[in-house]
């Protein structure tokens, strides 16, 4: 992983309130749990502040102060909530662009050209490396680690969204079309239905399509 | 090879309706109050009698699993847990379940919950399939509308209830008890066994973590009997298995194939053979990246099942192939594995916390071939001193990729080294430059 800034010379919000929206989320993530074992929404929470952070600030992000927020909710130790936090790749400790680029180089990725859509990512945000956002603060390039869906490689995994069979110029019209504020439809991006052989299905062919 | 109506997954690519309407006209929720009427025990013997192993990639024997639950509650409640984690590189089997069957998923939790003396079970999918785990979601709703699972599930007496809980984007989730502290929400680091899950599980319950896959067949495995299952693949080596290729070949898919089946056969049919032709081939993995791999000379004859795997030193793993041709730089695709497993080792062991960054260095090396050639035996002392030294497997899993590696590609490594020495001078140049960090990142 790319060198950080340590995470106390990040810009922290001085507070943070759930809005309705996560109160909402909050409540069903609860209820999936005995009630003597709060902790169990940690990992939920967090995820809870990060979509909320996009949706009010254009950065999908976990400060502090919302760390602590969670530990009070789930009556825990602030502590426990910043370990999960660290542990997990998922969390974003310090801001990112409204677009997280995540791009797998496992070995399958690798083997089908993930080097392509790295370089890709590259040109098309200007950003140098991994772990650094764009000068106009739109994406931010994270390498990650199998993504679980190599049958498809290689996969860009933007926020939630995997496009999938990529090449380098594909990659640069999804970028294109980003930056102008589309979201093109995630899947192949070539002619495949999901993990099927490109060119047509080999098995579940004469089971009758009688359905969908 | 396996026909149609032998499948169980038969809306694999989500080629039909994956809701509820469409799994029930596939034969999802056919009678479900019938078959936990059959009871516990009747349950348990047929999923042993299938001959069902493990999905996940150990392999073990699900009804016996199944069996190893406490019989009668001491007042604990019984957890089934299942393990979505999927995130061996080279699997994307499960995903496909969660997208386009979940129902199958339901149902069949359903009853291996009540198998188990189970009323809630919890699934723990990993944190990049969200729109995965949307589909379980919605899929999780209208089970819960149409009075399948809650109370009385399906009219069965039994009441149920079913939870998705998300990781975060940690592999050592995938590992059982990793998996139990994430879900408690803690940082996910293997714990020790015993105790084991049956007996201390999830909030120090009885729980039982079965694979996604394994989960999901029993449903049809107990409408279309044990007997039906295990007439399909090889003894001890039973049934259908979900599968993937991915690599160099020309149709990189997902499948679903009887085991016991030629390997070749598999990349010819469903791979639509090796990229520039079968004689292209270098070396398959055979089943995610911590089984070791096989060269082309094995992959002529070998079947794909656990036991015929294991004989050539390698594992059916979760049977997710990784195909490369002769292009591919060999050290380099396994040096990838090691940054990989360095990446993922959670930090609770020393010899896999300093282990793996070490393996990943001397492997970067040989990539370039700054090395000398009696570094490659240590490098194969320093992976037998990782594995089995370990709380979980994952030490393991760092080491055997090296090991396949040595043990097929050993001339490659030298001559690596050798072309390095030549261009560099060549000589007993120490090559190894001051400096080199030698514990830790």
């Amino acid at each position: 992983m790319s060198a950080h800034s340590p995470i106390d010379q990040i810009e922290q919000p001085a507070t943070f309130a759930f809005d309705a929206e996560s109160e909402e989320q909050i409540a069903a993530i609860l209820a999936k749990y005995p009630p003597e074992r709060k902790a169990s929404g940690t990992l939920p929470l967090l995820y809870v502040v990060q979509k909320q952070m996009g949706r009010q600030t254009g950065s999908a992000w976990v400060p502090r102060v919302a760390m602590d927020e969670i530990a009070r909710r789930l009556e825990v130790a602030p502590i426990r909530v910043y370990e999960v936090a660290t542990f997990y790749l998922m969390f974003n400790t310090r801001p990112i662009g409204r677009y997280h680029l995540q791009v797998c180089t496992t070995t399958s990725c690798w083997l089908r050209g993930s080097d392509d859509v790295v370089a890709a990512c590259k040109k098309a945000t200007g950003i140098a490396g991994f772990g650094q956002s764009s000068a106009d603060g739109l994406f931010t390039l994270t390498e990650v680690e199998c993504l679980g869906a190599c049958a498809n490689a290689p996969i860009l995994q933007v926020d939630d969204d995997f496009y999938e069979d990529l090449d380098g110029p594909r990659t640069i019209e999804l970028i294109e079309a980003l930056r102008r504020g589309e979201r093109p439809t995630p899947g192949p991006t070539i002619d495949r239905v999901s993990s099927a052989p490109e060119g047509g299905r080999k098995t579940l062919t004469d089971s009758p399509a009688k359905q969908g | 090879m396996l026909q149609d109506k032998d499948r169980i997954f038969t809306n694999l690519y989500g080629q039909n309706d994956w809701r509820l309407a469409g799994a029930r006209q596939r034969g999802d929720w056919d009678g479900t109050a019938e078959i936990l009427a059959r009871g516990r025990d009747a349950i348990v013997n047929e999923m042993k009698g299938s001959g069902l192993r493990g999905r996940g990639g150990a392999g073990f024997p699900t009804g016996v699993k199944w069996s190893f639950m406490p019989k009668n509650s001491d007042g604990r409640p019984h957890y089934l847990v299942i393990n979505g984690d999927e995130s061996e590189p080279g699997t994307c089997k499960d995903r496909e379940i969660l997208r386009h069957e979940p129902h199958k998923l339901i149902e069949s939790a359903l009853i291996a919950s009540f198998a188990m003396g189970a009323h809630a079970a919890y699934i723990y999918i990993r944190g990049e399939f969200f729109n995965e785990a949307r589909h379980l979601q919605i899929a999780i709703d209208e089970a819960y509308a149409a009075g399948l699972i809650g109370r009385n599930a399906a009219g069965s007496g039994w009441d149920f209830d079913f939870y998705i809980h998300r990781g975060a984007g940690a592999y050592i989730c995938g590992e059982e008890t990793a998996l139990l502290e994430s879900l408690e929400g803690k940082k996910g680091q293997p714990r020790m066994k015993p105790p084991f899950p049956a007996a201390m599980g999830l909030y120090g319950c009885p729980t039982t973590v079965n694979n996604v896959e394994s989960i999901a067949v029993s449903s049809t495995i107990l409408r279309r009997g044990a007997s039906w299952f295990s007439a399909l693949g090889r003894p001890n080596n039973a049934g259908t298995k979900l599968m993937a290729i991915s690599g160099h070949v020309n149709t990189p898919c997902v499948f679903e194939e009887e085991l016991g089946v030629p390997l070749k056969d598999i990349i010819e049919k469903h791979g639509g053979g090796v990229r520039g032709g079968w004689d292209n081939l270098l070396a398959v993995i055979p089943g995610g990246c911590s089984v070791p791999l096989l060269p082309a000379s094995v992959c002529e004859t070998v079947l794909m099942d656990y036991d015929s795997l294991r004989a050539e030193r390698s594992g059916l793993g979760t049977a997710c192939m990784i195909v490369m041709d002769k292009s591919t730089d060999i050290i380099k695709a396994i040096a990838r594995f090691s940054q990989f497993f360095k990446h993922e080792s959670c930090g609770q062991c020393t010899p896999c916390r300093e282990g793996t960054g070490w393996m990943m260095r001397v492997m970067n090396r040989m990539v370039e071939g700054r090395a000398e050639i009696e570094e490659i035996d240590m490098l194969e002392q320093v992976t037998r001193q990782v594995e089995g030294h370990t709380i979980c497997a994952l030490g393991d899993a760092a080491a055997w990729p090296i090991q396949g590696l040595i043990r097929h590609f050993r001339p490659v490594m030298e001559e690596r080294i050798m072309a390095y020495k030549a261009a560099h001078g060549g000589g007993r140049i120490t090559q190894v430059p001051l400096g080199i960090p030698v514990a830790a990142e």
